[in-house]
This record gives C-alpha cells, sequence and structure tokens, in this order.
C-alpha cells in the first residue's frame, strides 16, 4: 500500500472540513505525550530543522566571504560563525542524535516506556527554549566578544539551560537502559544501537553539567563586574572548548551504534565480535573525560626534545587517541561480519539507512583524523579554519548517521518502511554535502590560506546539506505499509511488535535468549 | 504471515528512582567539582600575584562547621526514614522526613547568615562573582534536596501504596548533597 502525505495547499481544506481540530489535537498530543518515540521526534525533527537554518548561516557566511556583498559588519560576521559553530554541535548533532536515543532505546531493551518520560519531555522544551533564546542573543549581538551586554548574558544563560535539557533526557535514556530492559536483556545483549545510546548519555550527564557550571560563573560574573573572567570577548577561553574536538565526539558516538546494528541486518548474519563493538564505542567516550577536564588543546610538538614528545604524545593519545581507536575498532569489525561464514543463505543486501550509517561512520573516522592533526604543533592548525572544519565534519556525519536512524525504525514510528530507491541517493548526497562542508577548511588551515575557492566548495557543501535535509522530508513523507513487523529483517527485540509500535510499545514480551532474538526465530532472513 | 515471540511476563522496571538519582547525583557532581576547580583556578592566580584568597572577608567559620555538620546529621535521618519506610512504619518514616526537611531549612538559613556576615561585594572584584556562583549552585542543589524531601514524604505517607524506593533514592540524593559540600566547604571556607 502507497501512502502520501497531505499536500500543500491543505490550509484551506482544513478551514473547509473541519479538520482544523484534529490539527489542534494532533498538535495538542504531540507537545504532550509521553510516549518516548515521539518525544525523539521532536528532538529529531527539530534537529533537521536546525541543521536547514545552520546551514543557512554557512551559506551566508561563505556568500559573504566570497562574493564580498557588504551585507554584514565585521562584527556580525563574527556573531555568524558563532551562530554556526555552536549551532552544529548544540542543534544539529546533540538533538539528532539523542532524540534518536529516546525513541529508540526503550524499543530496543523491551521496555514499554522509558523512565521518567516527563523528565525527557521536559528536556526536549528545555533544550528548544534555549535553543531559540542562544539564537535571538547571538543574531543581537550576544555571542562571544558581541557588544550587547545583556544579549551576552542571556546566550550563557540559554546554553545552561540547553544542557540541564540535555542531561535531562540523558537521565531518562541511562535510566531505561539500566533499570527497564525485558528478561533476558543482559547488558552483554543489548543492542549496538542502544550501548551507543548508552555511552552517550552518561558522557553528557557527566560532561553537560561542567559547561552548565561554567555558565553559571560567567553569567554571574559578566552580569555583575567581569572582573573574574573578563568582558564578552574572554568567553572565547571558555566556551568554545566545549564545542570542538574531542568534546564533539561524544554527539556523534550513536552513529557507531546505527552502523553496527546495521551491518550484521545487511549479511543476516550474527556480529562475531560484539564486545569488541562495545569496547570501541565506549573507547569513543573517552572523550568525556576532555569536557569534564576543560581541556580540548594537547599539543604535541615533535621538534621537541624526545622525552617531552613522549609525554606529550601520552597525554594527547589518552584524550584524542583512543576515541580514533574506538572508532578504527568499530569499522575494523567490519569485513568479519561481512565475511561468508555459511551460518545464513540469505544475500547481502545493501541497505539504505546501512549506507547512511557506513558513511557516516567514515566521516566520523574522518573527523577524528583531524582531531588528532589539530594537536600536532608542527602543522599549525590551531586557531585556524581546521578547526572548524573538524567540527563541522563530525556534526554533519551525526546528522547523516542519524538520517539513516530514522529510516531504518521508521517502521515502528509510523507504520511505514521508506522507498529505499529515494532515500538510498540521499546518504551519498548527505555524504558528500559533508565532505564539501568541512574537509575545505581543514585543507585551508593546513596550507594556511583564506582562498576564497574554499569559501565557495564551502558554500556548496552547506547548499547540498540543506538540499539533503529537505529532499530528505520529502522522502519521508511516503512509503509502503505492508503489515508486516519486521520489514528489514531485523535482529533485535523491538521488531517482535507491531509496526508503528503501540504507545506503550509491547503487549506481552518473552524472555530474550540471545542478542539476535528475531534472527533466531527467523534464521532464513525473510520479512515477517 | 508474522513470525511473534511467545508471550511472557511484562517486564518491570527495576530501582528506577534509585537509578535515576544516582546518575542525577553524578551530573552534580561534575557540577560542583568543574565549579571548584574554576575555583582553584582563579585562587591560584590570586596566590600567584601576591594577594590572599579572599583578600579581606572575614569567614563566619562557627556557621560553615555546623553546616557541613547539619548535612552529615540530615544523612543520618535520611537513612532512619529508609529504615523505617522498609518497615513500613509510618510513624517513623513521617518523623525523619521531618526532620530531614527541617535540617535542610535549618542548612538555608545557616547559608544566609554567612551571606550577611560576610557581605561580599559582586560586584567588586572576582571573589565576589565566584563566591556567590559556587555557594548558591550549592544552596540550589540543597533547596532541590529539600523539594525531594517533600516529594518523597508525600508519594510515602499519602500515596495508595506504600513506597519505600523514593525515601532509598531521596537518602542517596542526600549523601551526594553531604559529599558536594564537604568538598565546598573544605575549598571554600578552609583553605585560604
Amino acid at each position: 500500500m502507497e501512502q502520501s502525505g497531505t499536500g500543500a495547499g491543505a490550509g484551506s481544506a482544513l478551514l473547509s472540513d473541519g479538520r482544523i481540530g484534529t490539527t489542534v489535537g494532533a498538535v495538542a498530543d504531540w507537545s504532550t505525550s509521553t510516549d518516548h518515540k515521539k518525544i525523539g521526534r521532536l528532538f529529531t525533527g527539530f534537529g533537521l530543522l536546525g541543521l536547514v537554518a545552520v546551514s543557512v548561516v554557512a551559506i551566508l557566511r561563505s556568500l559573504e566571504v566570497v562574493a564580498d556583498l557588504g551585507v554584514f559588519t565585521g562584527e556580525q560576521l563574527g556573531q555568524l560563525a558563532q551562530l554556526h559553530h555552536f549551532g552544529l554541535a548544540l542543534m544539529v548533532a546533540l538533538p539528532l542524535t539523542l532524540g534518536l536515543s529516546v525513541a529508540v532505546a526503550p524499543m530496543q531493551v523491551g521496555a514499554r516506556a522509558i523512565a521518567f518520560a516527563r523528565l525527557a519531555l521536559l528536556g526536549f522544551y528545555m533544550w528548544l527554549a534555549g535553543a531559540v533564546l542562544l539564537i535571538v542573543a547571538i543574531v543581537n549581538g550576544g555571542g562571544i566578544g558581541g557588544s550587547d551586554s545583556d544579549m551576552v548574558d542571556l546566550s550563557l544563560a540559554s546554553m545552561a539551560l540547553m544542557m540541564v535539557g540535555v542531561v535531562a533526557a540523558a537521565i531518562s535514556v541511562a535510566t531505561t537502559v539500566f533499570t527497564s530492559r525485558a528478561p533476558g536483556i543482559t547488558m552483554r545483549r543489548v543492542p549496538f544501537f542502544t550501548w551507543t545510546a548508552l555511552v552517550q548519555a552518561i558522557a553528557l550527564i557527566i560532561t553537560a553539567p561542567v559547561l552548565v557550571g561554567l555558565t553559571i560563573y560567567l553569567f554571574i560574573d559578566h552580569r555583575n563586574s567581569a572582573l573574574a573572567f573578563g568582558t564578552s570577548d574572554a568567553l572565547a577561553d571558555w566556551i568554545p572548548r566545549f564545542f570542538s574536538a574531542p568534546v564533539v565526539y561524544i554527539y556523534a558516538i550513536p552513529v557507531l551504534g546505527v552502523f553496527a546494528e546495521l551491518l550484521p541486518v545487511s549479511v543476516s548474519r550474527r556480529h562475531p565480535m560484539r564486545q569488541v563493538v562495545f569496547a570501541g564505542s565506549a573507547l569513543v567516550g573517552v572523550a568525556a573525560f576532555s569536557g569534564v577536564t576543560m581541556q580540548n588543546d594537547f599539543p604535541v610538538d615533535f621538534s621537541a626534545a624526545g622525552q617531552d614528545v613522549v609525554k606529550s604524545l601520552v597525554v594527547m593519545a589518552f584524550f584524542v587517541g583512543l576515541p580514533l581507536l574506538g572508532i578504527v575498532v568499530t569499522l575494523l569489525t567490519a569485513p568479519l561480519v561481512a565475511k561468508p561464514d555459511g551460518s545464513s543463505s540469505a544475500k547481502p543486501r545493501i541497505l539504505s539507512p546501512m549506507l547512511f550509517g557506513l558513511l557516516a561512520t567514515l566521516l566520523f573516522l574522518l573527523g577524528a583524523v583531524v582531531g588528532v592533526l589539530l594537536q600536532v604543533v608542527d602543522l599549525e592548525l590551531s586557531g585556524t579554519a581546521a578547526v572548524e572544519g573538524s567540527v563541522a565534519i563530525v556534526c554533519l556525519a551525526a546528522a547523516v548517521g542519524s538520517m539513516g536512524g530514522l529510516v531504518f525504525w521508521s517502521p515502528k514510528f509510523s507504520g511505514l518502511k521508506r522507498d529505499e530507491k529515494k532515500v538510498l541517493p540521499l546518504a551519498l548526497l548527505g555524504a558528500l554535502g559533508v565532505v564539501l562542508a568541512g574537509v575545505p577548511a581543514v585543507i585551508a588551515g593546513l596550507a594556511g590560506s583564506d582562498n576564497s575557492l574554499f569559501s565557495t566548495l564551502t558554500l556548496v557543501g552547506y547548499a547540498i546539506m540543506a538540499l539533503t535535509v529537505l529532499a530528505f522530508a520529502g522522502a519521508t513523507r511516503g512509503g509502503t505499509a505492508d503489515g508486516t513487523t519486521n520489514p528489514w529483517c531485523a535482529h533485535t527485540v523491538e521488531w517482535s511488535t507491531a509496526s508503528p509500535a503501540p504507545a506503550d510499545n509491547y503487549v506481552a514480551l518473552a524472555t530474550v535468549r540471545s542478542a539476535e532474538p528475531e534472527l533466531d526465530q527467523n534464521p532464513q532472513g525473510s520479512p515477517s | 504471515m508474522t513470525l511473534a515471540l511467545p508471550s511472557g511476563p511484562a517486564p518491570a522496571p527495576r530501582r528506577q528512582l534509585l537509578v535515576g538519582s544516582a546518575l542525577a547525583g553524578l551530573a552534580g557532581t561534575t557540577l560542583i567539582g568543574g565549579m571548584l576547580a574554576v575555583w582553584l583556578l582563579e585562587r591560584q592566580h590570586a596566590v600567584n600575584a601576591g594577594e590572599r584568597f579572599p583578600m579581606k572577608y572575614i569567614i563566619p567559620e562557627v556557621a560553615t562547621n555546623v553546616m557541613l555538620m547539619t548535612l552529615f546529621g540530615l544523612c543520618f535521618f535520611a537513612q532512619w526514614a529508609v529504615y523505617s519506610a522498609r518497615r513500613q512504619d509510618r510513624g517513623h518514616t513521617a518523623l525523619a522526613l521531618s526532620v530531614v526537611a527541617i535540617l535542610a531549612l535549618a542548612f538555608i538559613n545557616a547559608q544566609a547568615f554567612v551571606y550577611s556576615q560576610m557581605e561580599v561585594e559582586l560586584a567588586e572584584g572576582v571573589y565576589g562573582s565566584l563566591f556567590y556562583a559556587l555557594t548558591g549552585t550549592m544552596m540550589a542543589i540543597v533547596i532541590a534536596g529539600l523539594v525531594f524531601t517533600v516529594v518523597a514524604a508525600f508519594r510515602t505517607l499519602g500515596g495508595r501504596d506504600w513506597q519505600s524506593e523514593i525515601v532509598s533514592a531521596h537518602a542517596l540524593y542526600w549523601y551526594f548533597a553531604a559529599a558536594a559540600y564537604s568538598a565546598v566547604w573544605f575549598v571554600v571556607y578552609v583553605t585560604k
């Protein structure tokens, strides 16, 4: 059965046939729902909206550089740069990955509901209110170095509000995984995505409060005397370290879960090294220590004396190298999954969400490699456009991976399996957008050049990202509802419930006896 | 044909409030820990510049010490509430939770006394903003604990079902608050 959404011009139809009441009811239902699937989709929906907004900001910045429009003053360009930088982390990567965790993790552990559902909903509203206030503050000159003192205070307060909301949602996710697992789902059997959601949640729980505490200091000092931390220019010494590598890796951790979850599904085989993937994604969580210690600068100067190089290398390897190692480990297990072992007769498939996950993981790896290069003093990348490039690559990779997750779990949200032919090219388009949006800035930093060619490529990259999101929104409005509970022949327990999943997820659930209960039921891998 | 897993018992959440409180305590620990780290950094800057930190304010140490003892005592009564709640002893649970609430109010009162005695000027120097930010956050944590105590009392004593888990979670929160204040007390009020 093919379904298509209501088209444009539906407004007059709404008025004429009385559907406006239904629409108001739907809005009220969504805005007050304690169904974790709806709360998660609110996060992801606004995350996608944030991606379009951030892309527009990046395009405006690049246009000003390339075409020399003279529309923005130097200060306004600086504020736009911050909106771009903070927006990538706070308004794109965080809501998309955290929202996907809220929507999916409870189902994956066999829970009927997310723990503290009202807390998760409150977290969403705190994040949303903070995001709106942050945009208002920065647009009115309240960013770092901004001239409007009241707006600077507002931007600090809104940032704290967002992070408190994020912690609230993270506590809900982590508590669900710890306490609401169905019988038989031990911590060793939790699905990969849920594991990465847990790692991200714990990393956020320990990192975000440090930023909240810092913003409390900065707010009170800036509001009253500006003697301890200085004026708004001095905020640059404190705030950006929470939105740069390696802390931003935390925001992209669930991307690894999407990839690790979908690869075995696409080859209809069990993952032979589950614990290694668990360890790999946990290693990426080491990035949280960078946030807790408020450090993102671990310089390695190869021209220094040998003993000093070794000392600085050890520190850098812990904070920046271990997260990179975690991504590499996760990727290295992929060939082992894909290698035929005769356990299944099902043919490998190229699933569109798997492609999103694979490309996002590879881009995450690229961002992490750039993160290591940033620490090499000899390359002189510190303070260059490469820093912004690394953030863009990681955060946009998180967005691409989240899109894959939204496509994959769409049958559980809406009952519709999205049209793969429409969605699959968007994975490639999105990846191209990420590369163009981030890599030119890194090359510009390496080359020590601010050539307008790099800005042009960045402009094209963000235009592609915005186009990808709009096309994604269009492609995911329709789909096929064939009545099966498991159209992907996926392995985990959430695929045993109806599509779409009921508000309380499961009518009944058996004791789970393996990490792939659906594969146990259906070893031939046919849709059920 | 749909292949579904055979039906079974409904999964029941296990100690959700306790785990949630532990995670909130973890978040609070990094909140206070991060703020103390910035405090120590700023104090180091002042000391390196040849100054004392604080320069001129006299800390009413009796009050701050009493605040510390109040929180330790509060933990004792919170644990008494847990002991009573597990035995479904309504009278002792109510009494213990009431004492916890009174001690939390006493802490807030003592903090207000410290503010009035020290008369730290917020806009005067580095110390003022750092002092009010850190101690104000600590007081907010205690006020949140007071609210938690009231909620625990309502849900335990006024609820349809006897719930001892919320009292345990509430006690865990106060352990965190006592630990956090111990660190604040040592860094802000003891070391100069």
